[in-house]
């Protein structure tokens, strides 16, 4: 009861936020919110390191932008196949990588990531270095004009609450108690019977496509799909605003992201600017240190122990 | 929700409409937002240099037009499309920039003009070079100053496929600009009897050149024209003299800027010919403008500086002429004045954006022949400015 | 021109050069990494920064202290050490018993820290250090030009990978050094002060990196993301090669370098992703690399 109350608020504050606030800015962040929290499905809930989801990102933003300058169609199918098309990506890379652990498997998604990259800036349709400029946004099932802000934003909150749901539903389902399972025992989870690869592999396969989710929405957002989207910094980001939210949390994080993009805005384009990274870096610094369970998990750990 | 827009836009025009003089003016300010380099291979071009020409120039008209301030907000690109876009965005979507200036890597400007057309905001091109916003991409509020590549292709190397030299290598910038120079440059090679034997692509900002500038050595080309700029020229010299390159084979840099002409090696960079749209040291007008930068900005302008100031002023002068900072009034204003300063000369903006006017075709001074640092060109010949640039398309004629 | 088969001998010499050349980069930060992950079992995700460091480290020692390159290939290596063994023992050590993933993050973190720092002092144009004197000339083979400086380069890399091997794996030191990340316990029982071999042995792969960063800093310029780039290169790499094998690590660095320059020859679209492609394919035949031994 106590819950439901709370995602009420959340949901009648975002439903208020872009009258208060740009628009724009806020549908950033809550695609980010969501690529953070389609990572955090595998680092969290299946205890594996991805350090290439940009990857994931990017395909899906290209391909939506693709198809909307070139296909006619409507931005809400056109954001489908975008999300199938990562989703297809991540099927294959988890087939190469699930096999691995730990650090092995960080170091394989970075290096699979980065063939993505080469290809994307070799590819003649993606613009190159240029990008893929001038998306147009379209009109949703044909009638909503989305180039006007507003409309945008509600289209990106609904993106947004159904990835989340599926998300949530995923973990609480059978198959997101499985992977738990994997998490904290893997020999016990073999032992059971379990065919522990399988199981990731799917996990995978749905992180990657959430995350295209975000790439392809990201896209419509901007206009625009770039390089900077597959680069292996922005694998980087995903964990920083996954770090910083909370790892394994369910709305850590959307925290994290609300907090990195939130920084983000207000240091670009100003004085501090060349900081960012600088920052960036510290923040990671500090959370690997002292805040390992991030802002929630830390929020968590203070209302147990002092209401729970 | 279009209730409350209503609302807002009411409360606004009463809110104007009690201040008098500055009515006309949106906002009660005119805003320029300047997007520059400002740390990376274009920084010296077009980084800080064209927020201060900026500044310099409102500064000089007054600080105020129609009795409303002016202000400049600046920004780092990164020399990215998506930082720039965004950033160009967020100026006009939520920050009342009425215009928009500095503008180097075509990538971002190409990302950029889409959003300001978009919002009918004024696009103030300094320093991009692709002359696709005047044609490809033209839209009735992009205005293109300094120079564009069919000025460069024309003005270096028309004249060297006709004293004979007749196959060309590219060593190319690997984004819209680049290819945009290696095209119009293939065009006026082959027209003038030339062929292209080959092109190594390179991406902006490559630190070593030894790999590309291997594939020129061994391609039998004449000239091996650098379609780069900025660092990105700097270092692909560099590497062309480590090679041995630059003893077998001319080297051509396409586009060669004051600032990076002097960070290259004058024994090997001396006798290299190009164009340039603005040179500091052409005459008393050019020198005393170029001194008041200096003195701001403690190194020579390149030309996209003096083309920012220049730019700038004809912008503001629009606005009070037109009376008004609405985008469409202003930018017919500016069509309409012949630009006339020590930058622009026999110059017209033409309907499609492109302004036309005198560019210089150069040589790099040799180690003797320079009095100091910052003596870096000599003027072979003035090119006139119809001769320098490609005629208005029909579509883009915007009246 | 000199051609064979219709090969362009002039080119494909050229290329195979640069590709060694930068093979020898590869293989002194892999080897970097190999020697760090084989006694700490993490990544040095700082490996590139390190690098960058050292090239930096090199720009300021000539123009404010007036170090000269020979003086600074001794001195940065030191210096780019001693930051390492400071890193390792604040930063490294207090989570050494948490997940190793946690000590990738941490790395991660610091390189950026790094890179942001030098692009808000330097800028991320570029500065331009000078080839030493004594190395600027060149020498004309029958196919190519060679300047002295890169071969320097070449030999330097393989003297500096070769020592290394020996002295790991065949002198007490090394042995050592191995038995201490085999067995600590034990190693710590006989009076050896294991930490102190930790910490110094970081030191040391931090310190290769310095040096490939000194070496690099008169042909490519210096730049703070100039590491950045490569550490990717050098992770697919260490995925080839197998972690921890010493070996593996020198010679897939140089067989990559050539492979890569290989392909700027005949396909030069690929030269970027043909790492990443062999990457794959080993992946799928020998999933603990070429000389990785299975875990």
């Amino acid at each position: 009861m106590k819950i439901n109350k709370f995602y009420v608020v959340m949901l009648l504050l975002a439903l208020v936020a872009p009258f208060v606030l740009y628009p724009v800015f806020l549908a950033k962040l809550l695609c980010f919110a969501l690529f953070a929290c389609a990572f955090n499905l595998m680092l969290g809930y299946v205890g594996l390191l991805s350090f290439g989801h940009a990857a994931f990102l990017g395909t899906g933003g290209y391909i939506t932008g693709w198809l909307m300058m070139n296909s006619g169609l409507t931005p809400e199918i056109a954001i489908l196949l975008g999300t199938a098309a990562a989703g297809v990506l991540g099927a294959i890379y988890g087939k190469l990588s699930v096999k691995r652990e730990g650090i092995y498997f960080a170091m394989v998604t970075l290096a699979l990531s980065q063939l993505v990259f080469f290809i994307y800036l070799q590819a003649p349709f993606t613009g190159g270095e240029d990008g893929m400029q001038g998306v147009p946004r379209g009109n949703l099932f044909g009638l909503i004009d989305l180039s006007d802000n507003l409309n945008m934003y509600y289209f990106v909150l609904a993106i947004f609450l159904f990835g989340f749901w599926l998300i949530h539903r995923t973990i609480h389902s059978p198959f997101g108690q499985v992977l738990k399972a994997i998490r904290e025992n893997e020999p016990r989870a073999v032992s059971l019977g379990y065919n522990v690869n399988d199981y990731k592999w799917v996990a995978f396969t749905i992180s990657a496509a959430l995350a295209g989710l975000a790439g392809s929405t990201k896209t419509l957002v901007f206009q625009l799909a770039s390089l900077t989207d597959v680069h292996w910094h922005m694998s980087g980001e995903v964990v920083l605003m996954t770090l910083v939210g909370g790892v394994g949390t369910i709305f850590g994080p959307v925290v994290g992201a609300g907090v990195i993009v939130t920084m983000q805005n207000y240091l670009s384009g100003g004085e501090l600017g060349n900081y960012i990274h600088i920052i960036m870096g510290f923040i990671f610094v500090v959370c690997v240190l002292a805040f390992r369970s991030g802002i929630v998990g830390e929020f968590q750990k203070v209302w147990k122990r002092n209401f729970g | 929700m279009k209730m409350m827009k209503k609302t807002l836009l009411a409360a606004s025009v009463a809110a104007f409409a009690s201040t008098g003089a500055m009515a006309e003016i949106s906002d009660g300010k005119v805003k320029i937002g300047v997007l520059a380099d400002m740390g990376g291979v274009y920084a010296d071009i077009c980084g800080q240099g064209c927020v201060t020409a900026t500044q310099m120039a409102v500064e000089d008209f007054g600080g105020t037009v129609l009795g409303a301030p002016i202000e400049i907000v600046s920004a780092d690109d990164q020399l990215k499309p998506d930082v720039g876009s965004a950033i160009v965005r967020k100026w006009v979507e939520n920050e009342q920039v009425d215009a928009v200036g500095g503008m180097v890597s075509s990538a971002v400007t190409g990302a950029a003009t889409k959003v300001t057309t978009d919002a009918k905001k004024i696009a103030l091109i300094s320093t991009s070079a692709s002359n696709a916003f005047t044609t490809k991409q033209c839209s009735p509020y992009n205005v293109h100053w300094t120079y564009n590549v069919v000025a460069l292709a024309k003005g270096t190397v028309k004249p060297m496929v006709e004293a004979g030299k007749k196959k060309w290598f590219f060593i190319t910038a690997d984004y819209a600009f680049g290819h945009a120079l290696e095209g119009v440059a293939t065009k006026v090679i082959e027209e003038n009897g030339g062929e292209v034997v080959g092109a190594a692509r390179a991406p902006l900002g490559t630190t070593d050149f030894s790999s590309y500038i291997l594939q020129a050595q061994s391609s039998g080309a004449d000239v091996v024209a650098l379609a780069n700029a900025g660092n990105d020229t700097v270092n692909s010299l560099k590497a062309a003299s480590e090679f041995g390159l630059t003893q077998m084979m001319d080297v051509a840099g396409l586009l060669v800027f004051t600032p990076n002409a002097q960070a290259m090696d004058p024994n090997v960079a001396g006798g290299m010919r190009t164009t340039t749209g603005f040179y500091w040291d052409l005459d008393e007008k050019t020198r005393e403008w170029s001194k008041r930068f200096m003195e701001r900005h403690g190194s020579i302008p390149a030309m996209g500086h003096a083309g920012a100031y220049s730019m700038t002023m004809h912008y503001l002068k629009a606005i009070e002429a037109a009376g008004t900072d609405d985008s469409d009034a202003v930018i017919r204003k500016m069509k309409e004045m012949k630009p006339d300063d020590f930058f622009s000369r026999n110059a017209t903006l033409r309907n499609d954006g492109r302004m036309v006017h005198d560019m210089y075709y150069v040589e790099i001074k040799k180690p003797d022949e320079r009095r100091d640092d910052n003596d870096i060109f000599k003027v072979v010949s003035t090119i006139p400015g119809d001769q320098a640039y490609a005629p208005m398309l029909p579509e883009c004629d915007f009246k | 021109m000199a051609t064979f088969l219709g090969i362009n001998l002039f080119g494909l010499f050229g290329q195979l050069l640069v590709g060694l050349i930068n093979g020898s980069f590869y293989a002194l930060l892999s080897l970097g990494l190999a020697i760090i992950f084989g006694l700490l079992k993490i990544i040095n995700f700082a490996q590139g920064a390190m690098y960058m460091l050292g090239a930096f480290a090199a720009w300021l020692a000539l123009n404010y202290l007036g170090i000269n390159y020979w003086a600074a290939l001794v001195v940065v290596p030191l210096v780019v050490g001693l930051v390492g063994v400071l890193m390792e023992r604040f930063l490294i050590r207090p989570i050494a018993n948490e997940d190793h993933l946690y000590s990738l993050l941490l790395t991660f973190g610091f390189a950026l820290m790094l890179q942001g720092l030098f692009t808000h002092m330097y800028g991320s144009s570029g500065l331009s250090y000078s080839i030493p004197e004594a190395l600027s000339g060149g020498t004309k083979l029958p196919f190519m030009y060679l300047p002295d400086y890169r071969a320097w380069i070449i030999c330097a890399s393989v003297v500096v990978c070769g020592l290394t091997w020996w002295m790991i794996e065949k002198t007490k030191l090394g042995a050592y050094l191995r038995a201490g990340t085999e067995n600590p316990q034990l190693m710590q029982a006989f009076g050896i002060n294991v930490p102190l071999i930790v910490t110094l042995t970081f030191g040391f792969g931090v310190a290769l990196a310095g040096l490939a960063g000194v070496m690099a800093a008169p042909i490519y310029s210096v730049t703070p993301d100039m590491g950045s780039n490569l550490l990717i290169v050098v992770f697919a790499i260490v995925v080839i090669g197998g972690m921890g094998s010493i070996g593996g690590a020198i010679l897939t660095g140089l067989g990559m370098g050539v492979i890569e320059g290989l392909t700027k020859y005949f396909y030069p679209e690929a030269s970027n992703t043909v790492i990443f492609l062999v990457m794959v394919i080993v992946l799928l035949l020998k999933p603990a690399g070429l000389f990785g031994k299975e875990a």
